[in-house]
């Protein structure tokens, strides 16, 4: 149920994120979601590719701090108070989170949320528990 | 002049046993060689004839060590200005080696040897080497530059005269000099600390681990660097690092090094006379008060320098050190007086925002201060790579690492100063001396 996530650190100035994106094009990774995490001066680029185990190599390579965390993807109706359900099953537990971003797709008026949670076992027992659907990685890269 | 003395050290190379002369003994010697190299300074060049006429002075009023003090003291701004070679006290035809510095402004300045001035430079690096327990058998990867300046060629005929085996890589291509160090089994390397901290980084993206290396010593100089550099350094390779400090209007490399003891930098009195004085009057302080280190050659043929401005600061150490050497010590430079800057009216040294930057845990030493001036007012940023160690994917701790050197460059340096936190490899590596301070401010 847990999926990779790669963070870079990317200084808040124009063209930084630009580089990165080129070079995963280069390889055909394909970035599946994205979240920027910003400050005045300085940004944390957070992803879901395709292969994560390959582009985190490639871009140690060309020199970026890349980190690696594990996130759930959560798939709900995308519908006014899709959110508030998730986040209502997670109400009155001790699971926290210590950040997420959601986007939606079309096709099947579903959206995915993806958490950060500080304890992802907790959070996947409790989800699954009151029936919210986790993606596993495959899935979310085939959608 | 080299008597053989009688010694408890029973693992002494026969290079070191000046190391431990009796005081009395080596403290004539210093007289009897003082008086002959300011004669020969007197005779030999216009500019020290003229100073010691301009006080009243001749070489026979040297009569102690302590009328040293009377002497004219000798910059270096004295070697550019009687350049190329104005200060010789030796005629071309004996004179078997120059070098010259990379001059930052305008002309370089040259240094001269005789065969005996190279015979004495080596005879000093095998004692450096040999103080830091190496010897015969040692692999020395010598990564100093080769070439006019001093580092290379000095180190390299010290460690042939220790007998050691030399690999000459001369600095730079540090992938190649990082499979040498692999397949050759260097057990010791020569170089800039900055630079050492190059190939600990490169290394371990290269995935070699320089802890399973043979290697077990580093003999870092030619920049001031901190104890908690040193520190970094032995915690990420496994090995023993050495302070050696040198100068090239003294001599180049091997003016004094530490011992295993690592406690201060022990001069080779026999051959240069140490003083500590006020930066600011030139007056001589006692031992154990910082001030401005001086050197005198006692031996130098070619050219001699007599009270030569070091501009490092440091001090003499009061006492003995427990290796038994007789030779006095200074301690470890942090800084010169000419590194100062001076933002907004206060004094703040390079050597100080390292300090502040290596409190932070994780906080590997790559960083830049550029200075500004805006609306005439100067502003120092200091940049700070981060590394995979600093990083987390969340905004809060990056904030907090953020405050963290914010405080620590606050609390140090006692001014507000800027810090950036960059992206990795963004600043530029050095090869040699680490260039720190970028200076934007248009004056």
């Amino acid at each position: 149920m847990k999926i990779q996530q790669l963070s870079l650190f990317a200084e808040n100035k124009p063209g930084h994120i630009a580089s990165p994106a080129r070079l995963l094009a280069q390889e055909c990774i394909d970035i599946r979601a994205l979240y920027l995490a910003d400050t005045e001066r300085y940004g944390i680029v957070r992803m879901v590719v395709s292969d994560w185990e390959r582009a985190a190599e490639l871009l140690e390579a060309h020199g970026f701090v890349v980190k690696v965390t594990e996130v759930l993807a959560v798939e709900v109706p995308d519908r006014p108070g899709g959110l508030a359900d998730v986040l209502g099953a997670l109400d009155g537990t001790c699971i926290n989170i210590e950040y997420m971003y959601a986007f939606p797709y079309s096709r099947s008026e579903q959206a995915i949320l993806i958490f950060r949670f500080a304890d992802p076992d907790a959070a996947i027992a409790r989800l699954q528990t009151v029936g919210i659907n986790l993606l596993a990685s495959e899935e979310l890269l085939n959608i | 002049m080299n008597s053989v003395l009688e010694t408890s050290v029973t693992d002494c190379h026969p290079a070191s046993v000046p190391d431990y002369s009796p005081i009395p003994e080596l403290r004539d010697l210093q007289l009897q060689r003082l008086q002959s190299v300011v004669t020969r300074a007197w005779r030999q060049v216009k500019l020290f004839h003229s100073r010691m006429d301009e006080r009243g002075l001749a070489p026979e009023d040297i009569r102690s060590l302590e009328d040293i003090a009377k002497l004219p003291f000798t910059e270096k701004g004295d070697l550019r200005d009687t350049y190329p070679f104005g200060l010789f006290a030796s005629p071309m035809k004996d004179v078997v080696r120059l070098h010259a510095s990379s001059g930052t402004t305008g002309k370089p300045i040259v240094v001269a040897y005789t065969q005996e001035d190279v015979d004495v430079w080596t005879s000093v690096l095998v004692r450096c080497f040999a103080g830091c327990g190496l010897h015969r058998g040692d692999i020395i990867q010598i990564a100093y530059g080769y070439g006019l300046f001093t580092g290379g060629l000095g180190a390299h005929y010290g460690a042939e005269g220790l007998g050691a085996t030399v690999v000459p890589t001369s600095v730079g291509h540090a992938d190649r000099q990082i499979m040498l160090m692999k397949d050759f089994g260097v057990t010791a390397m020569c170089c800039t600390p900055t630079y050492f901290l190059h190939l600990i980084e490169r290394a371990a993206e290269l995935g070699v681990n320089l802890k399973k290396l043979p290697l077990r010593a580093g003999v870092f100089g030619a920049e001031p660097w901190t104890e908690s550099m040193r520190k970094h350094i032995e915690d990420a390779s496994r090995i023993e690092a050495f302070d050696i400090y040198g100068l090239s209007e003294i001599i180049g490399p091997g003016v004094g090094c530490e011992c295993r003891m690592h406690q201060g930098l022990h001069i080779f009195e026999d051959h240069f006379y140490p003083e500590i004085v006020d930066a600011a009057t030139g007056a001589p302080l006692p031992d154990g008060i910082e001030g401005e280190l001086v050197l005198t050659t006692l031996s130098k043929q070619a050219m001699p320098m007599i009270r030569y401005r070091t501009r490092d600061i440091t001090m003499l150490l009061p006492g003995r050190c427990e290796c038994g050497r007789t030779l006095r010590r200074i301690g470890r430079i942090g800084r010169r007086s000419d590194d100062m800057l001076i933002i907004r009216g206060v004094n703040v040294f390079p050597s100080q925002v390292e300090s502040a930057l290596l409190q932070i845990e994780g906080t590997l030493p790559h960083y830049q201060i550029v200075l500004i001036r805006e609306q005439e007012l100067d502003q120092m940023e200091v940049q700070v790579e981060v590394t995979p160690q600093m990083f987390n994917d969340k905004i809060g701790a990056l904030q907090g690492l953020y405050e963290r050197l914010q405080n620590a460059l606050d609390h140090v340096l006692g001014i507000r100063v800027r810090v950036a936190l960059v992206e990795a490899h963004t600043i530029e590596r050095s090869q040699g001396k680490a260039k720190r301070v970028i200076d934007r401010r248009t004056s």
